[in-house]
């Protein structure tokens, strides 16, 4: 009983990241309807920046702040460098430049920094708090939970409450309207990666302390995860994204506390095929209109 | 395969017949060709066979029918292990040689064909980024699924299979790395044909009208379904041919040799060929296996500090295929095939000296109405018209 509660409790903290980075994934999807595979690397470019600040100042928190401030503006550079000119013709070709960014991202950090693990060491303990008897999370945890529902509750706020918020969903459900409206469609894309980013971003930087290390490689299974968890949830829905974190999460952390870790990426992609099979659309998606 | 200038040489083949013969001289030509290379060249170019019967499903998977996997690897790990399994059962029978290859090669084929089947069944409700990410989490659980049954599949370690000696016939004419070059060709030829055949027949027509407009195709009675499923199946099948004979070359099967890296070569094999064409999927397959060599023995050549090259070692060739794959997407969505495609376009329209035909028509209007170039000149996923 005492290992089934830790277990919950680790779930969660672990499954908020993936919500996090799943979320980054759904603000590109509803901007510019693309998945962007290349999500992984470019947080790692971001990471590997803050690592680079933490050594220089010695502060986590400004390694935080520039590796969020790079994450942005890594999306910016990828939206307008790259992503704007890819071709329309055919929905794949966003996805293969991003592919094609990804090798390029991940070979150049390994040219520039080896392959080797680097420790990145958390701010803060990481040893479980008891209640009672019970083992359940960590002040790095609990950290991590924080952090991750104050960006959700921030992100939740910005698209409801501001103008800037309204104009960015305009600009994703009905562009051609809101250019007409005035709203510079161009610019809220633009924005919306740069959003994404930055959050996907802090999204590695949280987890990576608690993984392996940072490596060329270390958000590859992040982004199968996280990108699991989007379609678990709906790709178009940020509370499915939400929910659909907690519950991939969970369900890691108790194959990997049961059943070992070797079995975890089955049953993600058990847990994948099952939902895909049946609602192809992910369980929060919209109804889909009929097509023939 | 797809080249207008073979009807010069053989006017009065067309349709199905043509691809056979052109397939035949080919063939030939290309195991002729094994004489002129070394053993690590036939090596290389065995190796480069076995890729392009994977890039080549791909590439029909990808440029007709529109759906992407990043799991390609997968599916030829799937036919590698089957051929191993077979192989080593085979072994412990008592048989070999011929039969025992022949056997589990289509073992290989049967099993890579039903895991695709499987893949298809579920591409066939997806959309392109979602079918990408399953055969993506494919790709990522192979090392798992390997090592969970590793009683059967024995782990990271993988299988080993007999060796395949050379034929005594041929024992005083070739060394073992002709033989399996000559091996690898005979199979890649097998299943390119076939490809090919698919691709001009009724099924490639259905794949590209589903892919062009889905709902459209469906309200003219295909059944859109099937046909991604058939997409799919096909694909796969040609994979595993590859896998099979991956596996035949070096002896060997594990989860290391078919990762989500190898996955994304295949990709990139096929989108620099030239989605949706053969021949563009023999320049893929040839430039993934030639360009890290080369870009090898260019790094080795310029005596630079160990650390650095070891460092390069395996990123530069990732960086430049990776820059590759953006340069040919933004650039030249048609791929090297369509560069050669529209040199070919630009001399006749220049001289006319190149095809004897344009003598009398313009060059455009005898491609459209030679009656095996129309399937030729539609079936390229050309989003960008060549001809201005």
């Amino acid at each position: 009983m005492d290992r089934l509660a830790f277990l919950l409790a680790t779930g969660l903290a672990r499954g908020a990241i993936f919500a996090l980075f799943a979320l980054s994934l759904v603000l590109i999807w509803r901007a510019a309807r693309i998945i962007n595979f290349a999500q992984g690397a470019m947080a790692l470019v971001a990471t590997y920046l803050a690592f680079a600040v933490t050594g220089l100042t010695g502060s986590y928190a400004a390694g935080l702040a520039a590796g969020i401030l790079g994450g942005a503006a890594v999306g910016f550079v990828v939206e307008r460098g790259l992503m704007r000119h890819a071709p329309h013709s055919s929905p794949l070709s966003g996805i293969i430049v991003a592919i094609g960014l990804v090798m390029v991202l991940q070979s150049l950090l390994g040219i520039f920094f080896g392959p080797q693990y680097r420790p990145m060491t958390a701010p803060f303990d990481e040893t479980p708090i008891f209640v009672g008897d019970v083992p359940l999370l960590s002040p790095y945890d609990l950290f991590v939970l924080v952090a991750a529902l104050a960006v959700m509750g921030g992100l939740a706020l910005l698209f409801t409450r501001t103008s800037l918020g309204l104009q960015l969903r305009a600009s994703a459900f009905a562009p051609e309207v809101s250019r007409l409206l005035g709203v510079r469609v161009d610019r809220m894309v633009t924005i919306g990666w740069m959003l994404s980013a930055a959050v996907a971003a802090l999204a590695a930087m949280l987890l990576i302390p608690t993984e392996l290390g940072l490596n060329p490689h270390s958000t590859d299974i992040l982004f199968v995860y996280a990108f699991t968890v989007a379609v678990v949830g709906g790709l178009d829905s940020p509370v499915g994204a939400l929910l659909g974190g907690l519950v991939v999460g969970v369900v890691m952390s108790l194959v990997t506390g049961y059943l070992g870790s070797t079995v975890a990426p089955i049953g993600v992609l058990v847990l994948l095929v099952a939902v895909l099979l049946v609602k192809p659309g992910g369980i929060f998606s919209m109804r889909q209109a009929r097509t023939a | 395969m797809t080249g207008r200038r073979v009807p010069r040489l053989l006017p009065g083949l067309t349709g199905t017949r043509r691809v056979l013969v052109t397939a035949v001289v080919l063939t030939v030509l290309a195991l002729g060709g094994t004489f002129l290379l070394d053993p690590f060249r036939n090596f290389q170019l065995a190796t480069a066979a076995a890729y392009l019967c994977a890039v080549a499903g791909l590439t029909l998977l990808i440029g007709l029918s529109g759906q992407l996997s990043l799991g390609h690897a997968a599916l030829m790990a799937a036919g590698g292990y089957g051929y191993a399994l077979t192989s080593n059962a085979l072994t412990d029978a008592g048989l070999d040689g011929l039969p025992r290859f022949l056997a589990s090669l289509v073992a290989a084929v049967v099993i890579a064909c039903l895991l695709g089947l499987l893949l298809g069944l579920a591409a066939a409700r997806l959309r392109g980024p979602y079918l990408a990410g399953l055969t993506l989490a494919l790709v990522i659980a192979l090392p798992a699924i390997t090592s969970v049954w590793s009683p059967v599949f024995r782990g990271d370690q993988g299988l080993q299979t007999a060796y395949n000696p050379v034929p005594t016939a041929l024992e005083r004419l070739i060394a073992v790395e002709q033989w399996q070059a000559w091996v690898a060709i005979l199979v890649a030829s097998v299943v390119v044909t076939a490809l090919t055949i698919v691709r001009r027949g009724t099924l490639g027509l259905r794949m590209r009208a589903v892919r062009d407009d889905e709902t459209a195709a469906r309200l003219n009675g295909v059944p859109a379904r099937s046909v991604k499923v058939a997409a799919f199946t096909v694909s796969a099948a040609a994979a595993g041919a590859g896998g099979a004979v991956l596996c035949f070359i070096t002896q060997s099967v594990s989860p290391g040799g078919y990762t989500l890296a190898f996955s994304l070569l295949l990709v990139v094999a096929a989108i620099v060929g030239g989605l949706g064409s053969i021949g563009g999927a023999v320049i893929g397959s040839m430039v993934i296996v030639v360009l890290p060599w080369l870009l090898g023995a260019g790094t080795a050549a310029l005596d630079l500090p160990a650390e650095l090259e070891q460092r390069l070692s395996g990123n530069l060739a990732v960086l430049v295929f990776g820059a590759l794959l953006i340069a040919v997407m933004l650039l030249r969505p048609d791929g090297l095939a369509g560069l050669a495609g529209a040199w070919r376009r630009r001399r006749a329209r220049r001289g006319g000296s190149a095809l004897p035909r344009a003598a009398t028509t313009p060059p455009a209007a005898a491609d459209s109405l030679d009656p095996a170039g129309v399937a030729d000149t539609s079936g390229h996923s050309r989003t960008i018209p060549i001809e201005r």
